[in-house]
């Protein structure tokens, strides 16, 4: 990495400056950048890239002792398999209910610290606190207030509730899409706050003058300046989404209540058999779902982001 | 002349106090308008800090208390079987009796919990600094003559960086094994520090830079190294803070790698440690979470508007 060049001669080339030498110092330059780049490049090839390709033949051979070619029968394996339906439906209907509320808390607590209240940057510090916090710190915490006999069930039976165990039913999904809105609506805040704060102050003072409703300066004029940062946010908490394993390995383990048995203990479990098979194609699958996402991210990044800034 | 002059005063007068009236009138109803928003903010500021606040109020209770309190939580956890005591969990704010003797425990009689928040440190610290390291000259070499061949490679960094864990690990795992460095810290190092979500961030802010900055200094005889040295580095201050928290969190939170990466328990941090933490030790539980819960806090408490500056670079994907 240490290509320095001598000043002085660098100097002169320039002032030289013939056509034929310029070019060969962008060469030169274009080659120092690469060099630059090396050893991040070759770290992710060799950790993150090239192996994905190993992969890739993993997935499509019967064992790693045979070789035989199969082709898609390990697809065929996996999709078909009935803890891999399980997780693949339960992964989807806890995006489906997480990511709408995600998006749509936090625009509601942006616009409320955008409004002039007191406190404001405490505010801010309290919502982004759980970000900071290591699940595992809380996860004591939360164990405690969603058990049987805990402080949850009490509350709701004030309002004459039954008990509910919250972490052995069908109702554990529900504890983890809090769990899930608690650690990451102050991000998409953060998010939202930036866009909120980049519209045009004119056009705002512009419709109070033209004594626009507060509901309509929402609607025809923030929406649409958010309407890019709400579709990122969007992807972004469908992508988190994905992530919450961690939460439900602290609180559950290896094995939890059906309902909560999602993609990651899926891929986790068979971790633990070392069937590279199974793992590879799960991997693979698990992939092209999220490339179709990051796409649709871009497209749609693209599309709207002209809309607006133009 | 008089006349007509006093027709518009008068209307002027009229209005003057209907002016009074309506501000009075709007500054009360913005007065409840902000009153009741601050209301719904508090509510939910109440809402997020209470795990927080509890852990550490609870960890001043003695062990004794905890176990009394919350003993057949963590018993039924465990066994996973549904043997409820009908007694109620006593979830308390304020323990009955402030004591340090968690914390006595932690800190100088069981050695292993200080061992596990030692293993933390030793995980998470050269990951942080040598991904940045590594970042900052990727950054600085996709920012120099960007090209087509450096779009992609860029585009396929930020693919890299928006996979879950669960897709990127078994690569991981795969070359590990190749390595013969599963099991041990190594394997949690390396992909760690090539991991390319700091080399986007970086490039994101780096790109920031005016080219002609860059062009002036090259223009004035400084070579790529000092222009990266002298001009990119420091401009970039802010970025190494923002960034270093942000992998910082991350890793201090790891919990899927060690798992599948590191199979010998005694390596594992903190974090998968406590949630094996069993019936006998719950006394000590709180007390170890709020110690794992300390340096995250400091950074934030230090960087706060470091990590927002960082969240909000990542919020426009597109480079």
């Amino acid at each position: 990495m240490k290509k320095r060049k001598n000043p002085k001669t660098e100097g002169l080339k320039v002032d030289r400056g013939s056509a034929g030498k310029k070019n060969k110092r962008a060469f030169k330059g274009k080659l120092i950048s690469w060099g630059y780049l090396f050893p991040s490049l070759a770290g992710v090839l060799l950790f993150f890239v090239l192996p994905f390709f190993v992969v890739i033949y993993y997935s499509m051979v019967d064992n790693p002792i045979n070789n035989q070619f199969v082709f898609l029968d390990n697809f065929v394996k996996v999709a078909t398999n009935k803890a891999f339906q399980q997780a693949a439906y339960n992964t989807m209907k806890f995006s489906a209910v997480a990511v709408p509320l995600a998006v749509i808390l936090s625009l509601l607590l942006a616009m409320m610290l955008e409004c002039k209240i007191p406190f404001r940057s405490q505010f801010r510090t309290f919502f982004l606190s759980p970000m900071m916090v290591p699940v595992a710190s809380v996860i004591l915490i939360w164990q405690v207030l969603f058990h049987y006999n805990g402080i949850v069930n009490d509350f709701t039976g004030l309002f004459g509730a039954d008990k509910v165990d919250w972490l052995k039913s069908s109702h554990a999904q529900v504890v983890i899409v809090i769990l899930f809105l608690w650690k990451n609506l102050g991000y998409n805040m953060i998010l939202f706050m930036a866009a909120l704060s980049s519209i045009p102050k004119d056009i705002l003072e512009v419709a109070v003058l033209e004594s626009a409703t507060p509901l309509q300066i929402f609607w025809h004029i923030k929406i649409r300046y958010l309407s890019s940062t709400i579709l990122f946010v969007t992807i972004m908490s469908l992508i988190n989404s994905f992530k919450v394993f961690r939460e439900i390995y602290l609180l559950t383990g290896n094995y939890p209540y059906d309902s909560i048995y999602m993609m990651q203990h899926f891929m986790n479990n068979a971790f633990g058999q070392l069937d590279y098979q199974k793992l590879s194609a799960a991997a693979i699958m698990m992939s092209m779902v999220m490339v179709i996402l990051i796409g649709i991210l871009f497209l749609t990044e693209n599309y709207f982001g002209k809309d607006v800034e133009g | 002349m008089k006349k007509r002059m006093d027709i518009p005063e008068r209307i002027k007068r009229e209005d003057k106090s209907k002016v009074k009236k309506r501000k009075k009138f709007r500054q009360r109803r913005l007065f409840v308008k902000t009153a009741i928003i601050t209301m719904i903010a508090a509510c939910f500021a109440v809402l997020f800090l209470m795990p927080i606040v509890l852990t550490v109020t609870n960890s001043f209770m003695s062990a004794s208390e905890i176990s009394s309190n919350y003993g057949q939580v963590f018993a039924t956890t465990d066994t996973g079987g549904k043997t409820y005591i009908s007694e109620k969990v006593n979830l308390k704010f304020i323990p009955d009796m402030v004591s340090f003797s968690q914390y006595i425990t932690v800190l100088f009689k069981s050695p292993e919990y200080l061992f596990k928040f030692w293993n933390s440190v030793i995980l998470v610290v050269p990951i942080v600094v040598f991904q940045l390291l590594v970042a900052a000259l990727a950054a600085y070499g996709f920012t120099r003559y960007r090209g087509r061949i450096k779009e992609i490679i860029f585009f396929v960094y930020i693919i890299l960086m928006l996979m879950p864990y669960q897709v990127t690990l078994v690569p991981n795992y795969l070359v590990s094994d190749w390595l013969n460095i599963l099991d041990t810290r190594w394997a949690i190092w390396l992909p760690g520090i090539f991991s390319p979500f700091a080399v986007f961030l970086f490039t994101k802010y780096m790109r920031r830079i005016p080219i002609s900055v860059m062009e002036a200094a090259q223009i004035d005889g400084a070579g790529e190294w000092q222009i990266f040295r002298r001009i990119c580095m420091p401009l970039c201050k802010g970025a190494m803070c923002s960034v270093a928290i942000l992998i910082f969190i991350d890793y201090w939170n790891m919990v899927e790698q060690p798992l599948i990466l590191l199979s010998d328990s005694e390596q594992h941090p903190l974090s998968v440690f406590l949630s094996k933490i069993n019936e006998g030790e719950v006394g000590l539980a709180f007390a170890v979470a709020t110690i794992y819960m300390v340096p995250p806090i400091l950074v934030f408490l230090y960087g706060e508007d470091y990590l927002v500056e960082g969240i909000t670079y990542q919020g426009g994907i597109k480079g």
